[in-house]
């Protein structure tokens, strides 16, 4: 209640001042007119009245002010006054103020930037979609293997209808499809996904509908897709009439039922998907063959999204006691068999779960950059706040309160910090597609990693512009309160002990400089070592001298006779050309997403553990593929085209396979069972690197292409760069056949250098800050020993009187310099021992407390602290002794 | 800083809403009532009294209207606002039982 009067009051008091300043001259004059009154009354004249009443009221003026205090308003009255005035002496030193706002842009932005990043790529990284703080990623477990595995369509099934907690099952399992686009073959990305997965997401199409529940069942029965809105405007220039034409995808035609609305990118955080089919569909686009009636084949990634109010523990619990009545019912399919959820942010199947460690690194260096940037900027205030002093002294003495001066030193420390915040989230706008940049692309497949600038990034980027503005109006504020009044009036010329202590002020601020730039070197030092390390990791096989792409002969319609023929017929045309030393074909290129074949193999003699299945990956490939890559044969042969469906069919193993199961005897001439089938052991080839260059060395296989399915990647060995062999390989394809079409030449170099991409931005990411921070340490000590200098100016002279020559100054200077750095520095290593721990597993083969690194570290920081302190130091050597004696 | 040093702290509040209890009063009047009735012990300084009136309005113990002072001239007027009557039964009722109590202490032998 009392606020119905307080509010009006309040409002008056702010905004309509003068009258309520009027009010209050007429209340007290009113005083005033009785009091003179009752003096006339007592009979005196009007005039000595008048007088009288004014001694007896006292202080009129004071009252009032009073009063004027009671209302409350000064502290706001004040803000406006701090604001104005702070305003005016930013503009009055424009160079500071530029300086100042753009470092804060810098590291409020850097802030912004990295916390959009992790809300558009962690939290909430699909846009459009509904609920998606209930949504988790879904896999399956097995005690066989560690890490996700997949799961089955008709354990999905079962977990689906027997599970209560959740709203819906989502099945999103990517895959990569070729479409011939003009003369070349595009590879697109697309996902087979469950009937309800639009409207699980609620997302609803702009033209024609999404799928309906029939069209999850029956063995390729539905040859339907919806495609992206990217796509319908590339491929089909905003077709209006759309719906209802058909495309063919990996040589399928499929009739176009939909097109999804323009910023949906589907579930898969790192790639906008152009297509999505239904499960029904599964034989087509997921290699393996038809798994939707079988429970032994694991095939799909996916989400729920669980019912409100449920919790992730909640619904990890139905779902595994549901997959232990399902290992219970289908013993020998799903024993060791679980199911796990994960939070969005953790998905081990997209790149959320490879991009999670390098946000949070991003994210501890940018908190660093804005300490340096505050610290710095702090730097510059101090110098300012010096050269205030005086300013500071005469309010403080005319009758200031502190905390009033610390009011107004807070208001512009805001006033920086806010125009730096307003910055940094343009900054972050700017750099939301940042990280797309940074990663490697590849052909047809867009990217998509984008930050969200949202109501949680802006008040985050707040919050950081809050924390600046107390730093910054911190120190200044320090300072004023040891202004000595008296003093500070008396010696206005040049207070030794002031400076003293700002000095020590300004110190202990490139400290904290120094030590954070330092940490920073070292994790960037330690990030680049160790992409070195994985860079120089031998792959087993040949990169630079071996080129790779595909030719589409799938979105050709070929059949399997036809691509053998042809691919044989294009491998004799090339080892014909000049330049090429032999080319080869296989189904799955190395260190590409695109997954290997895998299948429970069988050895004999070899006696598996009960509960261990073993899963081994084979690529299927042609004759000539491992004399291609550069893959040593240790024994036997390779294959040969005689190695055909008629013939008997046989394997190539790798070293480990061979140790595993042969006890590392030659298993050249024994067998090895693969999905029910023997297969003649015809060779050993040399390990290599499979998927990743840091894989610890795993079983493998190759099987003859001609005696398991086509593929169409294309392997060449030779001399030329990848422009050229592109063209003449376009030329020689377009002789065989005008519909084919190859996909993007790339070396095996440029493949494996894809699969480092996250080290990469992270060394980027970290190198730039390190730069950036050496750069902002330096500046403060440079800023530092010149005033140290400026200020010693006489104790320099006099020295110099006494005969010391320049280098014994420049060495003094240098020598307190250095010793700043040297403080920073030790400090920084006791530091950074303590955090590089939290780099883990983004080091290789180095330790996160490699002594080299931190040497080189403290070698750069040094350096950079000489290069600053050598003007200051300079100019203190040409200090004249006379004159500054004289001064 | 022109407290009444001469009253208990926080008594001026209780004097001045007392005064007004029973009907609207400008300033003026306020200081004259009390001088009266306390028989010139008590003597409010304008120093104290207008600070304390704008501090109970802002608190909104009291409201102000401007109106028609006896000598026609305009003057304002303070009243209790409803709260503020509460507020005044409360302080009073506490001053009673801490003066009853002073009593008590200084009625000792």
């Amino acid at each position: 209640m009392r606020l119905l009067y307080k509010l009006p009051l309040r409002w008056r008091s702010l905004f309509q001042r003068r009258a309520a300043d009027q009010d209050l001259d007429e209340e007290v004059e009113f005083h005033l007119q009785h009091q003179i009154d009752e003096f006339v009354a007592q009979g005196m004249s009007a005039e000595e009245a008048r007088c009288a009443a004014l001694r007896s009221l006292g202080r009129l003026q004071q009252t009032k002010e009073e009063c004027r205090e009671m209302r409350h308003i000064n502290f706001l009255e004040n803000v406006g006054q701090d604001l104005h005035f702070g305003l005016r002496m930013l503009r009055r030193s424009p160079g500071f103020t530029v300086l100042a706002v753009l470092c804060l842009t810098l590291g409020i932005g850097a802030n912004a930037a990295v916390f959009s990043w992790i809300e558009g790529i962690l939290l909430r990284p699909f846009p459009m979609v509904a609920g998606q703080e209930r949504m988790m990623a879904i896999t399956g477990t097995s005690r066989a293997e560690a890490g996700p595995t997949a799961i089955s369509w008709p354990d999905f099934l079962d977990l689906q209808h027997n599970c209560k907690l959740f709203d819906a099952f989502i099945v999103d399992q990517i895959m990569g499809a070729t479409l011939n686009v003009g003369d070349h073959a595009a590879v697109v990305t697309g996902s087979v996904v469950s009937a309800n997965y639009f409207d699980a997401l609620g997302i609803r199409p702009i033209l024609g509908r999404a799928f309906e529940p029939e069209e999850n069942y029956g063995r390729n029965a539905h040859p339907v897709a919806v495609i992206s809105y990217q796509m319908w405007k590339d491929l089909f220039h905003r077709d209006p009439a759309i719906v209802g034409k058909t495309q063919k995808f990996n040589g399928q035609p499929l009739t176009i039922i939909g097109v999804a609305p323009e910023a949906f990118h589907g579930t898969f955080v790192g790639w906008a998907m152009q297509f999505w089919v239904p499960v029904s569909m599964q034989e087509r686009f997921v290699p393996g063959g038809y798994m939707l009636e079988d429970r032994d084949a694991p095939w799909i990634e996916g989400y729920v999204l669980r019912k409100p109010g449920v919790t992730a523990q909640q619904a990890q619990s139905e779902l595994s006691a549901v997959a232990q009545r399902l290992e219970a019912s289908y013993p020998e399919t799903d024993r060791g068999h679980g199911i796990k959820l994960y939070p969005l942010w953790a998905t081990p199947f997209n790149h959320a779960g490879s991009l999670l460690p390098i946000l949070s690194i991003a994210l501890g260096v940018v908190v660093f950059v804005l300490l340096i940037v505050c610290a710095n900027v702090s730097n510059l205030l101090l110098v300012k706040a010096f050269g205030r002093r005086h300013e500071m002294t005469v309010r403080l003495s005319l009758g200031a309160r502190r905390g009033r001066l610390l009011q107004q030193l807070i208001t512009e420390g805001l006033l920086l910090a806010g125009a730096g915040a307003i910055g940094g989230l343009i900054l972050a706008r700017w750099t939301r597609n940042l990280l797309v940049l940074l990663l490697p692309k590849r052909n047809g497949s867009a990217m998509f990693l984008s930050g969200a600038v949202d109501w949680r990034v802006l008040v985050l980027s707040a919050v950081a512009c809050l924390a600046s503005t107390l730093l910054l109006g911190l120190v200044p504020a320090l300072q004023t309160r040891e202004l000595d009044l008296a003093s500070a009036l008396k010696s206005e010329s040049g207070g030794v002990s002031g400076g003293r202590r700002r000095a020590l002020a300004q110190s202990s601020l490139v400290l904290i400089q120094v030590t954070l730039s330092f940490i920073l070197l070292v994790g960037a030092g330690l990030l680049l070592k160790s992409l070195r390390a994985v860079q120089n990791t031998n792959p087993g096989f040949s990169t630079l001298d071996v080129l790779t792409t595909f030719v589409d002969t799938k979105s050709a319609g070929y059949g399997s006779q036809r691509v053998y023929s042809f691919e044989d017929d294009l491998v004799d045309r090339l080892r014909t050309m000049p330049g090429i030393q032999s080319a080869a074909f296989a189904r799955s290129t190395p260190f590409t997403y695109r997954p290997y074949s895998a299948a429970p193999i069988a050895v004999d003699g070899y006696v598996t553990p009960p509960g261990e299945q073993p899963v081994v990956e084979y690529n299927e490939v042609s004759a000539g593929y491992l004399p291609t890559m550069g893959i040593p044969l240790l024994s036997g042969r390779d294959f040969t085209r005689a190695d055909n469906e008629t013939s008997l069919p046989v394997a190539i193993l790798n070293q480990t396979i061979a140790t595993q199961f042969f006890r590392g005897q030659d298993p050249v001439g024994r067998r090895i069972q693969v999905k029910g089938r023997w297969l003649q052991i015809v060779g050993l080839a040399k390990d290599s690197k499979y998927s990743t260059l840091i894989e610890p060395s795993k079983p493998f296989f190759y099987v003859p292409m001609r005696q398991s399915v086509p593929g169409t990647s294309l392997f060449v060995r030779t001399s030329l760069p990848p422009r050229e062999l592109a063209n003449a390989l376009s030329r020689e394809v377009h002789t065989f056949d005008a519909n084919l079409a190859i996909g993007e030449v790339l070396t095996m170099r440029e493949e494996i250098d894809r699969t480092t991409a996250e080290q990469q931005v992270a060394v980027a990411m970290l190198g730039a800050f390190g730069g950036l921070a050496l750069l902002l340490a330096g500046i403060g000590l440079y800023g530092v020993m010149s005033y140290v200098v400026s200020q010693s100016k006489r104790e320099f002279g006099l020295r110099m009187a006494l005969g010391a020559r320049a280098p014994d100054v420049l060495r003094n200077v240098m020598s307190r310099g250095l010793l700043l750095t040297m403080i920073g520095i030790v400090a920084g290593v006791v530091v950074a021992l303590g955090l590089a721990r939290l780099l883990g597993n983004l080091l290789y083969r180095i330790s996160p407390h490699d002594p080299l690194t931190f040497t080189l570290a403290a070698v750069v920081m040094i350096i950079a602290s000489v290069a600053s302190c050598f003007l200051p130091a300079w100019r203190a050597t040409q200090i004249d002794p006379v004159r500054a004696l004289r001064d | 800083m022109g407290k009444p040093t001469d009253l208990v702290q926080g008594t001026l509040d209780l004097l001045i809403l007392k005064t007004m209890a029973l009907q609207p009063m400008h300033g003026w009047g306020i200081a004259q009532r009390i001088r009266q009735i306390s028989k010139d012990v008590l003597q409010v300084n304008q120093g104290a009294l207008y600070p304390a009136l704008h501090r109970l309005e802002q608190q909104g113990w009291i409201q102000a209207k401007w109106g028609e002072s006896e000598n026609n001239r305009r003057a304002k007027y303070y009243s209790l606002t409803r709260d503020g009557a509460k507020y005044l039964r409360r302080q009073q009722a506490q001053w009673s039982r801490l003066s009853g109590a002073i009593d008590l202490v200084l009625a000792m032998e």
